[in-house]
């Protein structure tokens, strides 16, 4: 068998444990073009998608993996002796806040979400889902938040952008808002209601 | 004795209007102000009543549903009402609020890793050599701090200076001591140590006088107690024993 770029690609992918990208996969072959290990990784994709099996070539935090598919989850933890471990919802809520509103300040989570998050931020920190990415010229320079590579993995995201933006989110409140009715009418009932009283 | 219990039943004062909201199964656009107020000053009643820590937050907003049903009640005198209704100040937060929760949802629905989907895991020998691959600004401040304590611990080059510590044996301290009474003639016992730099060196130039003594290669004599020790080699440079 020859060894064609597909299946020396596909070997590093079968062996690796993190995501691969084109980039880092060129690194270590040199001789090839980014173009045709690009080509390789989308035709490898595409075999193992038409093929079927328990496991697929995903896109994922801006590279590829190999990983099972969702069916043969429970078999998989059954192995393992293990039950998958679950953020709390307020953690999920928070990061869900940072996910789409990166890069965001504490002080912006907070107003948000209406509650003091800072116990959350540790532990999303130490489960290595979001990180400081800066601090603000503000005054008291506060901490700025994002999330982490080990984020796009954990959360099947192929990269950052292919979640909605912030603006995004932003136009879709401001449409519900412009949709609202009108309440005036209510609100000079109560007053009606009161004068009469 | 006093039982405390503490149950964090609303997450934020946001959450519990939403539940209001959901309870009254009224329009979050067009919101019953003082039926949800007086619920919810009433929950923060029965919070208090039930020894659940009732965070500051709860009374800003509850502060500020009070604010919105005043409004709301007094007609605005300033002639300077620009149409706004009131309540958006507790309805924008709300819709956001709502926003995430949806998104939080959603992100929850995704394949997980380690829930729906799996990788395959290298053996830990081989995962050292992997983590070079991580990008290169992608740690945080305790991986930074763990890297700096790797270099202290290291030590740092060019800073270094390892003194080795010179070690003399008996027998080679003989050879010394013979040596210099040959080149110098007739020594003073305190010359011999002259060198020496340190504790345990000097200990073992005086066994290895002592030995000499022993071996009958060297004389040591004393001319007065005042004086110093004087050593005079009992052997001519062939090796032969002298007489006297």
């Amino acid at each position: 068998m020859a060894e064609s770029l597909e299946f020396i690609i596909e070997a590093l992918l079968f062996t690796s444990e993190k995501p691969l990208n084109a980039h880092e996969i060129n690194s270590w072959l040199s001789g090839e073009t980014l173009a045709d290990i690009r080509q390789a990784l989308g035709n490898l994709k595409t075999q193992y998608d038409s093929m079927g099996r328990s496991f697929a070539l995903k896109e994922v935090a801006q590279g590829y993996q190999f990983r099972t598919r969702p069916e043969y989850a429970p078999y998989i933890l059954k192995m393992f002796k293990t039950s998958p471990t679950r953020l709390s919802r307020a953690a999920m809520e928070t990061l869900a806040i940072i996910a789409y509103k990166q890069p965001i300040l504490r002080q912006e989570i907070e107003r948000l979400r209406g509650v003091d998050v800072g116990g959350i931020l540790k532990t999303l920190m130490e489960k290595g889902l979001i990180r400081i990415v800066g601090r603000k010229s503000l005054p008291g320079r506060p901490l700025i938040y994002g999330t982490t590579t080990r984020f796009l993995e954990v959360f099947d995201v192929k990269d950052i952008d292919s979640l909605p933006r912030m603006k995004e989110i932003k136009d879709m409140v401001s449409d519900e808002e412009q949709t609202a009715p009108k309440t005036e009418e209510h609100q000079l009932d109560a007053f009606e209601q009161t004068s009469e009283t | 004795m006093d039982y405390e219990v503490k149950l964090e039943i609303f997450e934020g004062p946001l959450d519990l209007l939403l539940h209001l909201i959901h309870k009254n199964e009224v329009d979050i656009f067009d919101i019953p102000i003082a039926t949800i107020t007086d619920q919810y000053l009433e929950y923060i009643d029965m919070m208090k009543a039930l020894n659940i820590e009732v965070a500051g937050d709860f009374l800003i907003m509850a502060s500020t549903l009070i604010h919105i049903k005043s409004k709301m009640l007094l007609p605005d005198l300033t002639g300077q009402d620009d149409g706004e209704d009131p309540r958006i100040e507790i309805t924008r937060p709300l819709l956001e609020y709502m926003r995430f929760k949806e998104l939080a949802g959603e992100l929850e629905e995704r394949e997980l890793l380690d829930r729906d989907v799996f990788v395959r895991h290298l053996p830990s020998y081989l995962q050292s050599q992997m983590e070079d691959w991580e990008p290169r600004l992608d740690v945080n401040l305790f991986q930074l701090m763990d890297a700096f304590k790797r270099i202290i611990d290291e030590g740092l080059p060019g800073v270094q200076l390892t003194l080795q510590p010179e070690r003399w044996s008996v027998t080679e301290k003989t050879e010394v001591i013979i040596d210099l009474l040959k080149e110098a003639g007739p020594t003073f016992f305190q010359r011999l140590f002259s060198e020496d730099r340190s504790l345990s060196e000097v200990v073992v130039t005086f066994l290895a006088v002592l030995e000499l003594v022993h071996l009958g290669l060297v004389k040591v004599s004393q001319p007065t107690h005042e004086s110093d020790i004087h050593l005079v080699l009992s052997i001519d440079e062939n090796g032969e024993k002298l007489d006297g």
